[in-house]
Formats: structure tokens, C-alpha cells, sequence
């Protein structure tokens, strides 16, 4: 970066909140996926007209802006892999408002979606959106990557809750899109042309989120199936009975006995597969339909299942599911973490493939996911020291987003493009679709300042690229 | 633009520290898978705002200085030195990262290595004085906190102040001069080689840890904590022989000197015929439950090492398991709870402390926000890095305030002075103190002694 360009930046962030120290910027190289890229300077603004300031800043000496949140990225969102400027705006968190009677709540983007999920419940309200990253990661990063979670099947994701943004443009306006009714048809929707864009149109500096009534009452249960086949009959058959629940959550077999080797669950180590299922609402309404759905897994072959009776089992329930995690850590220090996703009739077809993948591959790879939304987390775990077990790893990934397509899907559910999937976007959106999404992005980004080199595949790559 | 932009002028040519940093420490770095679970849990994540100074950030850069990607003593040295080594991000970590042995890798090789900056120096020198010349010596220490109530007594607290550079060393141990610990009369010390029966019917015979800082300034509360011993049915000894734990000396990148300390202790104790090793300091109890793991490449000691790891119990888990304790009286005012980080997350002995508050106190035990958050004393921290620990003790004092508390209750000597400090700061001191959580079951427990006490 010239000189005279850090100045005027110095001149923006005086004290400490322009980092340049190797020590600084090496720990913003990162995020939860993959690789390290070292940008040449870090700013932790806390305010609009800073980050105006820095947009205008880039254009003119043309350097790269990258937003960042709490890094929590599983497809390498906020990495300055293009070098550059990281904005790191963890530490804009000055506002956490709810306004109770309009239902909704107006957010800074460093504010931890956790901390909002307390304050919504501690008003009687609720903020569905659920990344499981939620007690890390930042409403922000939450936003422009369209998070998900379980909860996507009943309540969506981010998207259906974004109302009303306030953002910085890559030319350096400050401006408003939305606003806080629920109902908004005035001109383009440029909110949800916002959100998911993987910060490479906008950054956002305040959010206008909409705050649903919270659920009174929740019953969870969990079934196991002897054939992975006949879990699928048992969601098929709940939703078709018209119930619908609020999270559907299924484990492969190879995932059932990480997580019984790492933490006995009590989960059986020779089921296919096995469901969590959870129904939230009315106290009388939830007691009728979680025994229905427990008919439904029964009748669709489940060998055993177990109803909750209180929040000791209910805990104890989720408890197996959030042992995956760690359980499937223990078997590798890589984990290569996929979202692909296909209509929910085809999750049978998707496991299938899956199944050939792994043998062909020669792979550890195990399956858990949100079976209700056809949300699948198919997770290679690798050692990325292995560069020969790493290309076959690049392999596999390359088949799992080419069966995902072929069975109508899509590369990612809620992790995002990024820099991980960028080489198949062509594959998914046609040629005319990439290209104009292309000129929205040349629209508002001329010179292409905002997270370069994220969404839109570099020329001549092909495939994704897990060992540079 | 470059892609990959070079590293600072500082990034230097691998230094002898390198490899010995890897094999320790790259490993356990590795298995990082970058979350970020771990960063809300960070005190200094939490009040610095800067990646660098979370764990995610710290491992990162200890993975990149032992692959010689980044200098060990400036740019590694830094943001681990403000490391307090709660080890909360452990107890958060979803796969299991051995930070406290990344740690005490890194702070090794850093203290081997050349120190980079003026600053950095200052506080090496601050730490060898403190860790080489007085924790291993009792009557030094003893010594030192004895002057240092003079210097409070007698007005000299300013000139102290000003004589210090940076402020750094005395603020720490002036908060304790200033809400002094009664210095009891040397005959009232326990005594090495002692036994103390148990009252009524034997359950348990326990040797005792004194501790240097315990046994020096805090000594009335080991002579309490052995009361309550005896009361709970144990009959205590204090092994002839027993030194400091070795916990700061790990901690601060001298794992031969804590070595040394730990087989001098293995012995003393080992020979004690004990059921039981009994501690009342969260930090010295961490450490000794984690004696192994400095003789993993010496097979002769390391069974015996596991041995008496393995029969460590903090004060308040000896006296939950043996109680109940006979409650004479309950205890007057609100009491709430610190939580000493190391009995928290190594120890995992979070709720003893509270089950013989609520005992005492009932419904006016009340826990204060975020009671398990790091006070930022961090051994010898509020001493070598006082700007970075006042921010964060300030903060803390907020949610003291806000229970309502006549009193905060502890569980370790540095947790202690550090809230002495806080309350000080605050301006509380009339309303509120702090005290060890022996004193407070002692005044509601024992006949004598303890019932008179005030600090």
C-alpha cells in the first residue's frame, strides 16, 4: 500500500484502530474454511461515514476492501484473497435495539446473532435463523451469506427476516433500502439483492430485522430407522400429514458411531439412520403432533423412538447432535464440510451418490444435515498435510456438487460460493445467469473493490482447490 | 497489488527456538479447525477486540511461528504474552485443542528467544525477580508483603507509585497493602511436619498444600481451611519439604524450573501416606492435577507423577464430599460467587464452591453476571500487563456492583487480590470486601478463630 494511501487511511483511523502489525494482520488471513491470505492492512471502524471513507479511498488507489465479521465462514466469505484492506467489522456493535410492538429489532453489524437471539426471547420474541456458529458469529456475516440452520424448513433463512438495511455502496454512498414495515414494494428489492451477496455489493452498517412472537411450548423426539430409506418415508410422511416441524434433523451411520465412539448418545450403532425431529407452537398443538409424527416414524419402519418428556431429554436428544462436530474432529485434523442441497424427495437419490462417492474416493465421509429442507452435510475428514488424499478430496467435492445439480439441487445451501465453489457456478446458473449477475456486480462496483474474487469463478478454474 | 503480500520487516530467519516449538507445539496448533467457538469465551478477546488477542488468533500464530512463517519473540511474544492462560477457550473448544500446552510451549520459546522490544524486556525482568528470586522463597515473599503494608500504613503508597516504572509491579500488592490480611504470629503458621486430627470419627487423612503466596501473606485462611478440614472428619498433615506448586513458573515459560519444583513436591507428598492431597488455591491445584504431563519423556517419575496427580482435590470438593459441615450460624449479608478460572475449567470444580456458599447463605448467596469470567489477575498478569487487567477487572466490578454483594467470595490467592484490588477501585470498600471462601464457611462453621476474622 502506497505512503500517501496509508496516511489518508491514518487519517480515517487515528489511534489504534488501523492494524498493521504482522501479528494483526496474519490473524485476519483467515476464516473457517480453507487457506490463509495475509492482507496488508486491518480496520476496525465504528462508524458509516468511516467506511464511506475507506470505499472512497479504495477507488481511488485501487486496492481491495474485504469485510469481515467473526470469520466463521465455512466458504472462505471474508478472505482478502485478493490482498488489500480487511474492514473488520466485529467491533461495530454499538446498537441491539428491539422495538416490541413493531416486532422487530434494529442490529449493528458486529452484534453477535446470539446476543440478538437472547434479547428477541428476552422481549417475548423470537429470531429463528439458527447457524449453529450462532454464538459467535456476527449479524452481519450472518446477512450477506444468507446463514441458515435448522431451523430453514418452518421459519426460512436470514433472507426472510431482513427487512430494512443501512449500507456503505463499493463507490462509497451511504444509503437505505427497506425499512421497518413488513410490507415494502417500493421499487427494486434492493434488501434482498443485499443479503447473500457475500459482501461483494454492499457493506452493511445497520439492519432493520422482522421478530416473530416466540413459541410457547416444544417437543422433540428421536427415531431411529434400520434402513436409511425409511427415514426418508417417515419425514415424507410427517410433512404430507401436514405437520411441520421445527427442525428435521438426520445422521448417517458412519456419523452415528463417530458419535457414539467419542460420546456414548445411546444412539444404535447399527441403525442407518437417525432423526431428531422437532415441533414448536401451541402447548396443546405440539403435544398432539409430535405422537403424530412418532406414529408417522413407526409406521415408516423406525425401530425405536423416543419422545422427550422435558427439557432434561430434550437436551439430552440435541446432545448427540451436537457431538457430531467434535466427534468427527477426532478422526482427522481436516474437515472439509459441504452443503450441498436437493429437493427433499431426492435425499434417498442424494445418499445413494454419496455412498459411491465414498467408496470410490476411498474417503472417510459422513453424512448429517437438515433432512427436512433437503440441507445435506456430507463432511470429508482429512489430514490437508495428505496432498494425495487431499486431490481425491477436491475429487469427491467436485462429484458432490455434480450429483447435487443432477438431482435438481443446488451447490450450497447456507455456507455460501466464496472462493469454494466459485468453479461451478456456470454449472448451476447457466451462462447467461452468471453473466448478469455479473453486471449487477460491474454496476455497482466498477472497479471491483468489494471481496474480489468471490462468487464469480477465476478464469480457467475448474474445480475447487484444497491444496495451495 | 500483490496476492500475498510479504510479512512484515520483522519475519526473520527461523531462530534456534523454532523447532523445539514445533515439536511442542504444532501438533496440538494443527488441530485448530478455526470456528471461532472459542472467541466470546476470551477475556481479552473480549475487551482488546482484536482476533490477534483470541485464541483462534493466538494458536494461528503459534502454527505460523513454529513453521517459521513469523518471529517468535516480536510477533508471536506479544499476543501471547497478554494471554491471561484462563483456559476458557478450552472448556468451549469443540475439538479438544490443548491450549495450555500451546501455551506454556509458546511462552518457552519465546523466553528463550532474544526479547524484541524495550517494553518486553522490562517485563522479563519484572518476571525473573518475581518467579526466580521471590515465589520460590517463602520468607522473601513473606518479607515483601510485610513492607508493602508499611509502605500503605505509613503513607508511602505515592512515593512507591512513582518510583515504579510504568506503575507495573506495586498497584497489584498495594490493593492488598491496603485491605491488609491480619499477619498472625509466626507461632500461629501451620507447621511443616504437623498432623491435625480429625474431630469425631476419622473419614479421611489428607496432606495439605501450603502454597508460597498462601503460606506468606494469606496464611490465617490455610489455618482456617485446616479447621474446616478436621471439621469435615479429615486428619490433615503438611508434609515436611513441600515448595511452591510451580504454576507461574509453567505458565511463564519456565517449564525446567516448575520441574524441579514438581519432584520435590511428588516426594514430599507421596510419602505422606495421604488419601488425599488437599489445595485451597484454584491456580496451584490446576497445576499440580496436571503434574504428568511436564515427565512425559521421563518414564522413571512419570508413574509416580500420575500417582500424585491424581490425588489432588481442591478444599471445597473435600469438604462437599465429607460434609456436611456443622453450620452454627448463617452468614450475615449477600455473598457472591468469583469463579477462579483454573478450578473452573481444569479443575471442573465450579459447583463445590456454591454448594457450601448456598449452605452458609441460603437464597443471599447470589451469583453476579458472568461470575465464571476471568478476573484478569491470571497469576502473575495484573502485575506484568496492569493497563490490559484493569480494563477487564473494572468491567467485572460492574456485575459486582450490580448483585448487590456485602462480600466475593474466592477460591485462589490471585483471584483474591485481585478483587481487593477491584473493590478498592471501584470505590466499594465500605460497602463490599473480598474474601476466601475458608473464611467465610470458617465464621459459620467453627467455634473460635474464625468467627472474629476481617480482611
Amino acid at each position: 500500500m502506497a505512503p500517501e494511501c496509508l496516511e489518508r487511511l491514518r487519517s480515517i483511523f487515528p489511534g489504534e484502530r488501523l492494524l498493521l502489525d504482522p501479528a494483526d494482520r496474519l490473524s485476519c488471513s483467515f476464516d473457517a474454511s480453507f487457506g490463509e491470505y495475509v492482507p496488508e492492512a486491518v480496520v476496525q471502524p465504528k462508524s458509516k461515514e468511516e467506511i464511506a471513507g475507506v470505499m472512497r479511498l479504495a477507488n481511488e488507489f485501487l486496492f481491495p476492501v474485504c469485510p469481515r465479521g467473526a470469520a466463521t465462514s465455512l466458504s472462505g466469505g471474508p478472505l482478502p484473497v485478493k490482498g488489500g484492506l480487511v474492514l473488520d467489522l466485529s467491533q461495530m456493535r454499538a446498537r441491539l435495539e428491539i422495538d416490541r410492538e413493531n416486532m422487530l429489532a434494529i442490529v449493528s453489524p458486529g452484534i453477535i446473532t446470539g446476543d440478538l437471539h437472547r434479547e428477541a426471547d428476552a422481549a417475548g420474541l423470537f429470531y429463528p435463523p439458527d447457524p449453529s456458529s450462532s454464538a459467535v458469529s456476527t449479524i452481519g456475516g450472518n446477512l450477506l451469506e444468507n446463514a441458515g440452520g435448522p431451523r430453514g424448513l418452518k421459519y426460512g433463512t436470514t433472507k426472510e427476516y431482513v427487512i430494512g438495511l443501512e449500507a456503505v455502496a463499493p463507490t462509497g454512498e451511504i444509503f437505505r433500502t427497506g425499512g421497518r414495515t413488513v410490507k415494502n414494494v417500493t421499487g427494486y428489492d434492493l434488501t434482498r439483492l443485499i443479503v447473500g451477496s457475500e459482501g461483494t455489493l454492499a457493506v452493511v452498517t445497520e439492519a432493520i430485522v422482522r421478530l416473530l412472537p416466540r413459541p410457547r411450548d416444544r417437543r422433540t423426539l428421536l427415531a431411529s430407522f434400520p434402513r436409511f430409506i425409511e427415514s426418508g418415508r417417515a419425514i415424507t410422511r410427517i410433512l404430507a400429514s401436514g405437520i411441520l416441524p421445527a427442525a428435521m434433523e438426520m445422521m448417517d451411520n458412519a456419523c452415528i458411531r463417530a458419535v457414539e465412539a467419542y460420546e456414548p448418545c445411546g444412539l444404535p450403532a447399527d441403525a442407518e439412520a437417525v432423526v431428531i425431529i422437532e415441533v414448536d407452537g401451541h402447548p396443546r398443538a405440539v403435544e398432539d403432533e409430535i405422537e403424530q409424527c412418532a406414529r408417522c416414524c413407526r409406521e415408516a419402519g423406525a425401530r425405536d423412538v423416543r419422545v422427550a418428556s422435558g427439557e432434561i431429554e430434550r437436551d439430552r436428544i440435541w446432545r448427540s447432535r451436537r457431538m457430531i462436530s467434535p466427534a468427527i474432529a477426532r478422526m482427522g485434523p481436516t474437515k472439509i464440510s459441504e452443503d450441498a442441497t436437493v429437493p427433499r424427495s431426492r435425499i434417498p437419490g442424494m445418499m445413494e451418490r454419496l455412498v459411491g462417492i465414498r467408496e470410490k474416493h476411498r474417503l472417510n465421509l459422513v453424512v448429517f444435515g437438515h433432512a427436512g429442507d433437503g440441507n445435506l452435510h456430507p463432511n470429508i475428514i482429512t489430514d490437508k498435510r495428505n496432498k494425495e488424499e487431499m486431490r481425491r478430496a477436491e475429487d469427491a467435492v467436485g462429484e458432490i456438487f455434480q450429483a447435487a445439480l443432477e438431482l435438481g439441487g443446488t451447490l450450497s445451501g447456507e455456507h455460501g460460493i466464496g472462493i469454494m465453489k466459485s468453479a461451478y457456478m456456470e454449472k448451476e446458473v447457466g451462462e447467461a445467469g452468471l453473466a448478469m449477475m455479473r453486471r449487477i456486480k460491474d454496476a455497482w462496483d466498477p472497479n471491483n473493490i468489494l471481496n474480489p474474487g468471490k462468487i464469480f469463478p477465476e478464469p480457467g478454474r475448474i474445480k475447487v482447490n484444497l491444496t495451495e | 497489488m500483490n496476492r500475498q503480500p510479504e510479512y512484515g520487516s520483522s519475519a526473520t530467519a527461523p531462530e534456534s527456538a523454532v523447532e523445539p516449538l514445533f515439536g511442542e507445539a504444532h501438533e496440538s496448533a494443527n488441530r485448530c479447525i478455526r470456528c471461532g467457538y472459542c472467541l466470546p469465551e476470551c477475556p481479552t478477546y473480549r475487551s482488546m477486540g482484536r482476533e490477534a488477542q483470541s485464541p483462534r488468533g493466538r494458536i494461528n500464530l503459534v502454527r505460523a511461528a513454529a513453521e517459521g512463517r513469523i518471529d517468535i519473540s516480536g510477533d508471536m511474544a506479544s499476543p501471547l504474552d497478554l494471554c491471561l492462560g484462563c483456559r476458557a477457550c478450552e472448556a468451549a473448544c469443540p475439538v479438544g485443542v490443548p491450549y495450555g500446552r500451546i501455551l506454556e510451549a509458546a511462552r518457552t520459546a519465546s523466553a528463550s528467544a532474544a526479547p524484541a522490544t524495550g517494553d518486553q524486556k522490562r517485563r522479563r525482568r519484572a518476571e525473573r525477580i518475581v518467579l526466580r528470586h521471590l515465589f520460590p522463597h517463602p520468607r522473601r515473599l513473606r518479607l515483601a508483603g510485610n513492607l508493602l503494608w508499611l509502605a500503605q500504613t505509613t503513607g508511602m503508597k505515592s512515593l512507591a507509585l512513582r518510583f515504579s516504572p510504568q506503575g507495573i509491579v506495586p498497584p497489584a500488592l498495594m490493593a492488598l497493602g491496603g485491605a491488609p490480611p491480619p499477619i498472625d504470629s509466626p507461632r500461629r503458621r501451620p507447621a511443616p511436619g504437623a498432623v491435625y486430627p480429625a474431630r469425631g470419627k476419622r473419614r479421611a487423612r489428607v496432606a495439605f498444600l501450603q502454597g508460597c503466596v498462601m503460606d506468606a501473606l494469606l496464611h490465617r485462611i490455610n489455618a482456617l481451611s485446616i479447621e474446616l478440614l478436621r471439621e469435615a472428619g479429615c486428619e490433615v498433615i503438611i508434609p515436611r519439604d513441600q515448595v511452591c506448586c510451580g504454576a507461574l513458573h509453567a505458565h511463564q515459560g519456565d517449564p525446567s524450573g516448575a520441574a524441579a519444583l514438581a519432584r520435590r513436591n511428588i516426594a514430599a507428598f507421596n510419602a505422606a501416606g495421604a488419601d488425599f492431597f488437599v489445595n485451597n488455591a484454584g491456580g496451584c491445584g490446576a497445576m499440580l492435577r496436571e503434574t504428568a504431563h511436564l515427565f512425559e519423556d521421563d518414564p522413571r517419575i512419570l508413574p509416580q507423577a500420575r500417582a500424585f496427580q491424581e490425588k489432588w482435590r481442591d478444599l471445597a470438593e473435600v469438604l462437599v464430599e465429607f460434609g456436611p459441615l456443622p453450620v452454627r450460624k448463617e452468614f450475615p449479608g449477600v455473598v457472591t460467587y468469583q469463579d477462579s478460572c483454573h478450578l473452573r475449567y481444569v479443575q471442573k470444580a465450579a459447583e463445590a464452591p456454591r454448594i457450601l456458599l448456598r449452605m452458609i447463605a441460603g437464597e443471599r448467596f447470589r451469583e453476579m453476571d458472568a461470575a465464571c469470567d476471568c478476573c484478569a489477575s491470571g497469576g502473575i498478569y495484573n502485575l506484568l500487563h496492569f493497563r490490559e487487567s484493569m480494563s477487564i477487572l473494572d468491567q467485572k466490578m460492574k456485575n459486582v456492583a450490580k448483585s448487590g454483594a456485602n462480600v466475593v467470595v474466592t477460591s485462589n490467592p490471585g483471584c483474591h487480590v485481585q478483587m481487593a484490588l477491584g473493590i478498592n477501585r471501584a470505590g466499594m470498600k465500605n460497602k463490599t470486601n473480598a474474601r476466601h471462601l475458608a473464611e467465610v464457611l470458617a465464621e459459620c462453621v467453627l467455634d473460635r478463630d474464625g468467627g472474629s476474622s476481617e480482611s
